[in-house]
């Protein structure tokens, strides 16, 4: 008898099942996510639709950020944009400088010299350490490992101080001219480097033992979010992400610029496109930066840091304005009509931190571009979202967005 | 290699032309026959991915908007660069590739959003970066660069507010230059159409 009650109290359990799924069954949650929100990295604003805790629906809305900055661009002067260049991806302002410039060298037939080109090459992987810095420090943090965040947040700061001493701003650098660069190495900041780097390379592991073999971190990015190969190609995802899903595609290394063809390093590819995959591309992409700007550090080049022959382009230096008359003209013709830069058009793609950062100038001749068209890797990158949080849990939607790692500086332009 | 690919392209339809282009090969299409040019770049020589799309106002030339797509082949990893002229109407028109890379999607939505041009077949055309009550196309060349009076986006705030989306005061802003005609009207200036000296400040009336 006494058997005959327990089953009684149990219930039917299949029924009860039944029913319960059925009582959740239509009821749909629509909420907002953002456009202030601390997991969306930004001003993002997600609308999402939910059935219990099951993602069914999300709907991205973007340009909360839109300053026109392609309108400004046909508004000014060449080397009047490269400041706006610093706020498109203001994580990584340095490489959106260099990518910039290398754009409008390209339209003009222009060649730097070897050290330019070096000084170049450290500073857009400063910024890519730098970007995948904070990357991994908030992707931490939307998985809820605060601890990261202050580890790679102390590290950017050295970086901050070495980008100060290098062109005088933490954060909005402005560094590259079209020809060249604002100002040569100060003096001993390699040597600041070469420090920085000494003392950074057992924090990465440091990072890497807080997390990559984290059971907690592990459970909640393994399988999640994942983007398949074809996928990431259709939408036009560049960058780590690409390359977490199995694509071994970087611009340095396939359509390699500014001399990374010098350089040996390790193009580090996912094999399952998911949020796991996404950090440890990042991590190993840190290690291959520091192993750029070693071997750039140990062979860089004596010479002259800006073209000399473009004299039509390249202002020329401040004391020979003061002094003679030539370069004085020819100060006053930069400044007022801007570098001359043949009619045509071009197209330049340089792999920064987040992606493929791509400018399209079509000129029509004079210091003004007719139009630029800023192709940016964070709004690509954001396209697929409707497609990747679909069938999610609410509580991965941070995770997978930290792994995207994203600017809305960039994306909305 | 790639001049002989170009080649053989411009060979063997009738409906390209080649594009002056100083760094990856080009070519004109009709955009009649875009789609089933496009698709073809993708199938049949791996140009996978669509890098990049945009427009471009010619303004005062016929026709007006151009709409160039940048392809990348993650195989062979070039470039390539298609160019197709809308067919002269209001609104400007432009089947989509929706169909043949999902990024398209935001991409088109981008330059419809700031050029105005109508992608026919795309799945959810509208407004990305403006707000979508926005009156105005903003990268097309006869929108000022101050911008102009519109609506604002949410119409509580407005009529709390009594406010108005206003052009930016442009006197004694950032420098900007003017491409193109006489020098002094070139050089960087605080100053542009919109507002200025010798302009009044525009009033909803005018626009």
């Amino acid at each position: 008898m006494a058997n005959q009650d327990k089953q009684i109290s149990i219930g039917d359990v299949v029924n009860r099942s039944v029913e319960f799924e059925e009582d959740l069954k239509g009821e749909i949650m629509n909420i907002n996510v953002g456009p202030s929100h601390p997991s969306t990295h930004g001003v993002l604003r997600l609308k999402v639709q939910l059935d219990g805790e099951v993602v069914t629906e999300v709907e991205p809305v973007v340009g909360y950020l839109h300053r026109g900055d392609e309108k400004i661009a046909e508004n000014m002067t060449y080397n009047q944009f490269i400041p706006y260049t610093d706020r498109l991806d203001y994580i990584a302002p340095l490489s959106n400088n260099v990518a910039y410039v290398l754009a409008v060298e390209k339209l003009a037939g222009l060649e730097v010299p070897p050290r330019c080109q070096a000084i170049r090459v450290i500073c857009c992987e400063l910024a890519r350490i730098s970007s995948h810095l904070l990357g991994v420090g908030v992707y931490g943090m939307d998985t809820g490992a605060l601890t990261v965040f202050m580890y790679t947040f102390t590290e950017r700061e050295r970086l901050y101080t070495l980008f100060e001493q290098l062109t005088g701003a933490r954060f909005t650098t402005s560094y590259t001219r079209i020809g060249g660069l604002t100002r040569d190495l100060p003096p001993g900041w390699l040597g600041n480097v070469i420090n920085f780097l000494n003392q950074f390379e057992p924090v990465i592991e440091e990072i890497d033992k807080l997390m990559t073999r984290n059971r907690i971190f592990y459970d909640r990015t393994v399988g999640v979010g994942v983007i398949t190969p074809e996928d990431a190609i259709s939408y036009g995802v560049t960058g780590p992400n690409l390359r977490a899903s199995g694509v071994a595609c970087d611009l340095r290394k396939t359509n390699p610029y500014s001399g990374y063809e010098k350089y040996e390093f390790d193009v580090p590819v996912g094999s399952a496109g998911d949020c796991y995959d996404r950090w440890l591309i990042r991590m190993e992409e840190i290690r291959q930066s520091v192993k750029i700007v070693r071997q750039v550090i140990d062979s860089i080049p004596d010479g002259p840091w800006y073209a000399e022959e473009a004299r039509k382009i390249y202002a020329p230096p401040k004391a020979k304005i003061l002094t003679s008359m030539e370069e004085l003209i020819q100060n006053f013709m930069l400044v007022t009509e801007g570098p001359q830069i043949r009619p045509g058009e071009v197209y330049f793609e340089a792999e920064n931190p987040k992606g493929a950062l791509g400018f399209y100038i079509v000129s029509k001749g004079g210091g003004i571009p007719y139009r630029l068209k800023i192709r940016a890797p964070s709004f690509c990158n954001l396209s697929i979202l409707p497609k990747l949080l679909k069938g999610c849990m609410v509580a991965d939607i941070p995770v997978i967005l930290g792994s995207i790692d994203f600017v809305l500086g960039e994306c909305d332009r | 290699m790639q001049d002989e690919f170009l080649k053989g392209l411009l060979e063997s339809f009738d409906y390209l032309e080649e594009r002056p282009s100083e760094d990856w090969p080009a070519v004109n299409c009709l955009s009649d026959r875009l789609l089933g040019f496009l698709k073809k770049m993708r199938d049949q020589h791996g140009f996978d991915m669509l890098s990049d799309l945009t427009a471009i106002d010619r303004m005062e030339e016929s026709p007006r908007f151009t709409v160039v797509y940048h392809l990348y082949s993650t195989q062979e990893h070039t470039f390539f660069r298609i160019a197709s002229d809308c067919a002269e109407a209001d609104p400007p028109a432009m089947p989509s590739a929706t169909g043949l890379w999902s990024g398209a999607d935001w991409h088109e939505r981008e330059a419809f959003d700031m050029f105005g041009i109508i992608f026919t077949g795309h799945p959810n055309l509208k407004r990305i970066l403006m707000w979508d009550d926005y009156p105005y196309h903003p990268l097309r060349k006869d929108f000022p660069l101050a911008g102009k009076e519109a609506d604002l986006p949410a119409a509580d705030v407005a009529l709390t507010t009594q406010e108005k989306v206003r052009p930016a005061p442009m006197m004694g802003g950032p420098f900007h230059s003017k491409s193109g005609g006489h020098m002094s009207e070139s050089e960087p200036r605080g100053s542009d159409e919109s507002w200025s000296e010798k302009h009044e400040k525009p009033s909803s009336e005018d626009m």
